[in-house]
């Protein structure tokens, strides 16, 4: 495979409403024909910085390299980006053709060439028999499919999805993800995808950004975001996570109560600073064998079950908010367990991620 | 669900009113366009059409369609005057919003009369706007506006558009910004944005308030009396005159007849086409349930 090029670069990008900083000196590079997720809480900055790249905001500060030209003043309809609208924006008055028509009728094309890439993008969205309707004669996923007919029949050079699958339900929307994750193969387009659901961006990006307060915490493949979080917000952030609050030592945390949980303690993590040890649920084994690194004593407080696997919590001495512990269906029939149940949990030191607090 | 019969007994009060103060006089002026006039004013009580036929007489005819130039006029002027204010207020900060609103109908708390009134101050040949002009240098011959075609339109204008701007303004506040980004983002222009998206889901609003200064000024009898000297007859000032100088009772009933007519015309036009425009989503909302 050759090296991946760099479709957009965000280079150093600020914006600030009024005293407000929304986006703070955010340095990105999306790459040709990747799906890209920028993830973060409500107000973390993402809207804007997909806005700016839309060009319905300017930024105070910084470049946007499309294909290495500076599009950051480039008003909106004269950029190769299009954007799909979190409400979709359907034009109420026009039919589902109409609206996906829209777009190129402003780029005067032929309407014979119109009328053909009409055709094919709705045939690809499976809305050949909506043609007709209005939006106001669509389900929740048929005006879902228009608005990204809409963008896509442009043939942008990078297509922006707000919250695409937020106002769909839930099994809908998993349905919706590999979808969308299949038409973006199909056709070929960069996706950039704005999102606050930390799961749709794990199950849809090639690679994803976490933003928090206007800044770029962390940006990498799901599985590095996951595995390996650059911080302890994103850690908490992505999917469930275990902490253990104490102070740094040499080869990993002392918890308060004095136990000591293994593992590699980053360089910058000086002796003695207060830290926090983390391990995923999944990590957790119940019963472990005695040479595991961390082991520790607790009492089930509730169980949860949940198809395919069974969810503890479990009261420990380490923290003050029991440990969630996933523990396969599989493993649960052969050693099954109960409210109030003493039970051991251990995880080993690879496992355990460990972060400044 | 509470019964019918009973829930319509609500409507009582409002149609023994509408019933003793508009269908009854109404009818009055009905029937009274169908008598003769007395030789000495009066009425005489045998049957004719002849004052329907001297409507149509070229010399009245004439005046209706005056007054339906000058209404449209009127109409126009305000709708694009209207409609431009109503789209600022919308795009306006939200709290900033229902002051703009608050003053855009401020001029209601006086008198129709008195708002009259004050445009002669203005227009007058000594008036506030002769002496802006005298202060900025102008010594010609002071221009003549009032009692003219022009100060019958502006009075018209300035005494409706409240109306229309409260009429654009609810379309327009509820339109979804992101449809006019949505145009932008798919490469129009903001021209082309305005024109393909904006004013076709605000047309509702446009109509409204244009029938409103329609009817209101088309059968308006004050303005042209007073802004146009006596020198600009529209109907209004027709039936006036009829009932109240010529003392042609029945001539008088025949035109505020053919004036109503006119008026109940362009309401049920409206009224026609609000429906089939909500007919056609309630077809359009029947074929996604069926």
């Amino acid at each position: 495979m050759s090296e991946p090029r760099t479709l957009l670069a965000i280079d150093k990008v600020s914006k600030n409403f009024g005293r407000v900083t929304a986006v703070d000196g955010i340095s990105l590079d999306i790459r040709e024909n990747e799906f890209f997720a920028l993830l973060g809480p409500s107000g973390c900055g993402k809207t804007t910085l997909l806005r700016m790249l839309a060009g319905f905001e300017t930024p105070n500060d910084g470049r946007i390299l499309l294909d290495g030209r500076d599009i950051a003043r480039t008003p909106p309809n004269k950029r190769p980006v299009n954007l799909m609208f979190q409400s979709y924006a359907l034009f109420p008055h026009m039919s589902v053709r109409a609206n996906v028509s829209y777009g190129l009728e402003m780029e005067r094309l032929p309407a014979k060439e119109i009328r053909s890439r009409v055709d094919a993008i709705l045939a690809t969205t499976e809305l050949v028999a909506f043609a007709d309707r209005k939006p106001e004669q669509l389900s929740g996923g048929q005006k879902q499919r228009v608005a990204l007919a809409r963008a896509l029949v442009k043939r942008p050079r990078l297509l922006l999805l707000d919250e695409p699958l937020g106002a769909l339900d839930k099994k809908l929307r998993g349905a919706m993800q590999l979808e969308l994750k299949r038409l973006q193969h199909e056709v070929g387009i960069t996706f950039v995808i704005v999102t606050h659901d930390q799961e749709e961006s794990l199950v849809m990006a090639d690679r994803m950004a976490v933003l928090r307060d206007g800044k770029l915490l962390q940006c990498d493949t799901p599985h590095a975001v996951y595995e390996y979080p650059a911080d302890r917000f994103v850690a908490d952030f992505i999917g469930v996570m275990n902490f253990v609050p104490g102070k740094a030592a040499g080869d990993g945390v002392l918890a308060a109560n004095g136990a000591r949980i293994s593992g590699r303690v980053p360089a910058t993590l000086i002796p003695g600073a207060a830290a926090v040890a983390s391990v995923r649920p999944e990590r957790i084994r119940l019963f472990p064998s005695p040479e595991t690194a961390n082991r520790v004593a607790g009492t089930v407080e509730a169980l949860a079950y949940q198809g395919l696997d069974l969810q503890l919590h479990v009261r420990t001495a380490l923290s003050p908010k029991p440990f969630l512990v996933r523990v396969t269906a599989d493993a649960a029939d052969r050693r099954p367990v109960a409210s109030g149940d003493a039970v051991e949990l251990g995880w080993d030191a690879a496992d355990v991620r460990i972060f400044a607090d | 669900m509470t019964q019918p019969s009973r829930s319509s007994l609500l409507m009582v009060p409002a149609l023994a009113w509408l019933t003793a103060l508009m269908v009854v006089p109404c009818a009055l002026v009905l029937a009274l366009a169908f008598f003769r006039r007395g030789i000495y004013g009066g009425i005489e009580y045998t049957f004719t059409l002849e004052n329907f036929g001297l409507v149509f007489d070229p010399l009245y005819a004439g005046i209706f369609l005056n007054s339906a130039r000058i209404a449209g006029t009127a109409t126009l002027i305000a709708v694009v005057i209207g409609y431009a204010a109503a789209y600022a207020i919308a795009a306006a900060p939200r709290r900033w919003q229902p002051v703009f609103l608050f003053f855009a109908v401020l001029p209601f708390w006086s008198n129709y009369l008195i708002r009259t009134y004050a445009w002669i101050v203005l227009l007058n040949r000594e008036g506030l706007i002769t002496q802006l002009l005298r202060w900025l240098g102008y010594t010609g011959e002071p221009p003549s506006m009032l009692y003219t075609e022009g100060a019958v339109i502006a009075g018209l204008v300035y005494n409706y558009l409240p109306f229309v701007i409260l009429a654009c303004y609810a379309p327009l506040s509820r339109l979804n910004p992101e449809l006019a980004e949505a145009s932008r983002d798919l490469g129009a222009s903001a021209m082309t944005t305005f024109r393909r998206v904006i004013l076709p889901l605000t047309v509702p609003g446009i109509a409204a308030g244009a029938v409103f200064v329609f009817v209101l000024s088309i059968g308006n009898f004050v303005t042209p009396a007073l802004l146009g000297g006596g020198r600009f007859q529209m109907i209004g000032n027709l039936v006036y005159d009829q009932f109240l100088t010529a003392n042609d009772w029945p001539f008088g009933a025949a035109l505020a007849m053919a004036l109503i007519a006119i008026m109940l015309l362009v309401l049920t036009a409206q009224a026609l086409a609000a429906d089939r425009a909500s007919g056609r989503i309630a077809e359009a909302k029947g074929r996604v349930n069926g």
